[in-house]
């Protein structure tokens, strides 16, 4: 009779052959190799976030621009003007005479507050009446807005200090002989869902338009389909906007999604006008099809399309004004923000749909969107290799 | 157009990393003819045909398509050339109609739904019309690739390898088509590996390291390569092959069954070997034969033709 053998603990799969793991390890260095554009990719996007995170981006919103509505012209109120240019906080823009400039300045973006001196101002302080100065803030960004509200408080109180003194000096006293008032405009509450959900619609674009399109003809190359297209008579300009069309109907069926869930789950008003909500939307869909279809004609596959598209989302998401505030950023990564697609579409909407601008409000930033589709749809057609060479 | 030339090019040349791929080409190809492009890999048919319809700019040389610039007017070209890839480059996931109609469509043509129709019909796929092309074998991927590059109806078409990985019975029935168009007038330039196609073909050009070393109507290719062939049999035959592979003047040994050819231009050297073998190993049979397009073919695509012109 024969004992059932024993068997002995033993793994095949852990029998393996450095050799072998050599073989697979030397091949993928190869292959990394090969990918150049993946290569390069993977050294940039750490030094891009590092300097992007690193000095654009602020959370302590510092140099935001204002407009300061002057009605009167004294001593004090000038001192109190001077140390609100010297302050680090807020930017003196512009000096407005009358209130609806102020206001359009507010409305369009271009400066977060308004801070406004009354007609009459020194006099009433003199008598104790406690005039009020008036500090309007574009709410509809809450960070950028809570930052320097207090801030402006302090300036007040150090730039009126040196004048209460003398016949004054029953002046300096608790609390100031003046009032702050603070508005918070277009997002009172300052609930940021208000601020974040009508630029997630941005965001939700860039990402899927780029990335569908990036891959558009990047795919046909791959597969070897592109040499059967360029064998036929037909021209760039007809394979962009035939590739490009089918996801503009995509993007109008987000941008209809956004909007109902806000409006329904957020209850985020619509205050604007909707020709211009559709106007800037579209241009923005366009503009991301083409910056999709530019990636498109560089990227040899579809990896390194992905990558690509991933590689212009960062400074989208950072320096476009959706998370930290723009105007807090310095120039340099302004002026790249003002180049992106995004930047510009965030304004619009925001504008449009909470600060019940029209088509006139946004004009100022249709044009740069409108000037960078076609910039992006010109390189596009230039890259389009009509040959295989 | 130019005394009947669809195809009347000179001095292609095109670079690749700084290699001639294609240098100095010269064709001359008439109206209705069937004309078969040979060479081994790599020896710059594909970048010939690519150039001819358009796909690649020519660094130098000049010539007319159908009658039309090849440099300057390239997209006219493309409307009237039908290109057959080497790999399948139509859409895998689309069916075979809905490759036909959007390559129907890319040409604008009339009557879009009849052409489609009847070039299923003519290609024997009308049943399988609406399955996906992806999920086809090799012979009805180039039923459909055939069919997609003649649906507008061009008068030159250029097949760049088209039965290559095919069974011999689908090759045949390729053929038969081909020959059908050429009695229609379409001019046809094909390159191939095989040589039951070669012989087909009313010309052949022969291509090797980019250039071009032989161009003459089939039948007179045997004459103008003045090969001299020898039939050996007998046993030892391996080791008889040994032998002979070793001698001066054998430019190609080659084996036919339980025989071998022994081919080179040197009869006398030849004759030696033969002598010497012989007298190894009397039980191995010698004669000189006429060197028929076997050899021929044989020795052109092994690439070991530098030496005539």
């Amino acid at each position: 009779m024969k004992l059932p053998a024993i068997p002995a603990l033993h793994l095949p799969e852990l029998d393996i052959s450095w050799a072998r793991v050599m073989a697979v390890f030397l091949k993928e260095l190869v292959q990394m190799r090969r990918d150049r554009p993946t290569f390069a990719i993977m050294i940039a996007m750490p030094i891009m976030q590092l300097v992007l995170f690193g000095y654009a981006i602020n959370t302590d919103p510092r140099h935001l621009p204002a407009v300061v509505e002057m009605r009167e012209d004294g001593p004090m109120t000038r001192a109190f003007l001077a140390s609100l240019r010297a302050s680090s906080f807020v930017d003196i823009v512009a000096v407005a005479r009358r209130e609806e400039e102020a206001e359009a300045m507010l409305r369009s973006g271009r400066v977060s507050y308004i801070v406004a001196i009354p007609e009459g101002f020194e006099r009433r302080l003199v008598r104790g009446e406690r005039p009020q100065i008036l500090i309007a803030a574009d709410a509809s960004d809450p960070v950028a807005a809570g930052g320097a509200i207090g801030a402006i408080e302090a300036v007040a109180r150090t730039a009126f200090a040196p004048e209460f003194e003398g016949a004054l000096a029953h002046l300096a006293r608790e609390p100031p002989p003046y009032e702050i008032v603070v508005q918070r405009r277009y997002n009172p509450a300052g609930i940021s869902a208000f601020n974040i959900v009508p630029a997630l619609l941005g965001i939700i674009l860039t990402m899927t338009m780029t990335m569908i399109t990036s891959i558009a003809l990047t795919r046909e190359a791959e597969r070897g389909t592109m040499e059967n297209l360029l064998a036929t008579p037909v021209r760039p300009l007809e394979v962009m906007i035939g590739k490009t069309t089918p996801y503009v109907f995509v993007g109008a069926v987000q941008v209809v999604i956004v909007l109902l869930v806000s409006s329904l789950l957020f209850q985020i008003p619509f205050t604007g006008s909707m020709l211009a909500f559709v106007i800037g939307v579209g241009l923005f869909i366009f503009a991301n099809l083409m910056l999709g279809y530019l990636i498109s004609t560089a990227a040899r596959t579809q990896m390194q399309a992905m990558q690509m598209t991933f590689f212009v989302f960062m400074p989208a998401i950072l320096l476009s004004g959706f998370m930290f505030p723009f105007r807090a950023m310095p120039d340099w990564a302004q002026a790249i923000g003002e180049a992106l697609p995004i930047t510009h579409f965030l304004r619009i909407v925001r504008e449009v749909v909470l600060k019940a601008a029209g088509l006139p409000d946004i004009v100022g930033d249709l044009g740069p969107l409108a000037l960078i589709t076609l910039v992006l749809a010109a390189a596009a057609l230039l890259r389009f290799r009509r040959t295989l060479d | 157009m130019s005394d009947e030339l669809v195809i009347d090019v000179a001095g292609l040349t095109k670079s690749f990393g700084g290699r001639k791929v294609v240098d100095n080409f010269d064709l001359k190809v008439p109206r209705g003819a069937i004309y078969g492009f040979l060479g081994p890999n790599g020896s710059g048919k594909t970048t010939t045909i690519r150039m001819v319809c358009g796909l690649l700019k020519p660094e130098s040389g000049s010539g007319r398509v159908l009658g039309l610039d090849v440099l300057s007017d390239s997209r006219r070209i493309k409307e009237r050339v039908g290109y057959m890839t080497q790999k399948f480059s139509l859409y895998e996931d689309l069916s075979i109609r809905e490759n036909l109609e959007f390559i129907a469509r890319l040409y604008g043509l009339d009557r879009r739904g009849e052409r489609v129709d009847q070039a299923l019909a003519d290609l024997g796929l009308a049943e399988r019309q609406h399955q996906v092309a992806g999920k086809l074998s090799g012979g009805w991927k180039q039923r459909l690739a055939l069919a997609a590059c003649m649906i507008h109806e061009p008068d030159l078409l250029l097949l760049d390898e088209p039965t290559a990985g095919v069974d011999p019975k689908a090759r045949r029935d390729f053929w038969d088509q081909i020959r059908r168009y050429s009695a229609q007038g379409v001019t046809t330039l094909v390159s191939t590996h095989y040589m039951d196609e070669a012989v087909q073909c009313d010309s052949i050009a022969y291509i090797a390291y980019g250039k071009k070393l032989l161009d003459a109507p089939t039948a007179d290719i045997p004459g103008k390569i003045g090969l001299r062939a020898w039939r050996v049999a007998g046993r030892p035959l391996q080791q008889a092959q040994a032998l002979l592979e070793r001698s001066p003047g054998v430019e190609l040994v080659a084996r036919f069954g339980a025989e071998i050819h022994v081919c080179g231009h040197d009869g006398a050297l030849i004759a030696a070997a033969a002598a010497r073998a012989s007298a190894a190993y009397p039980h191995v049979k010698i004669e000189e034969i006429e060197a028929g397009f076997e050899e021929i073919f044989i020795y052109l695509m092994a690439g070991s033709a530098d030496n005539f012109q």
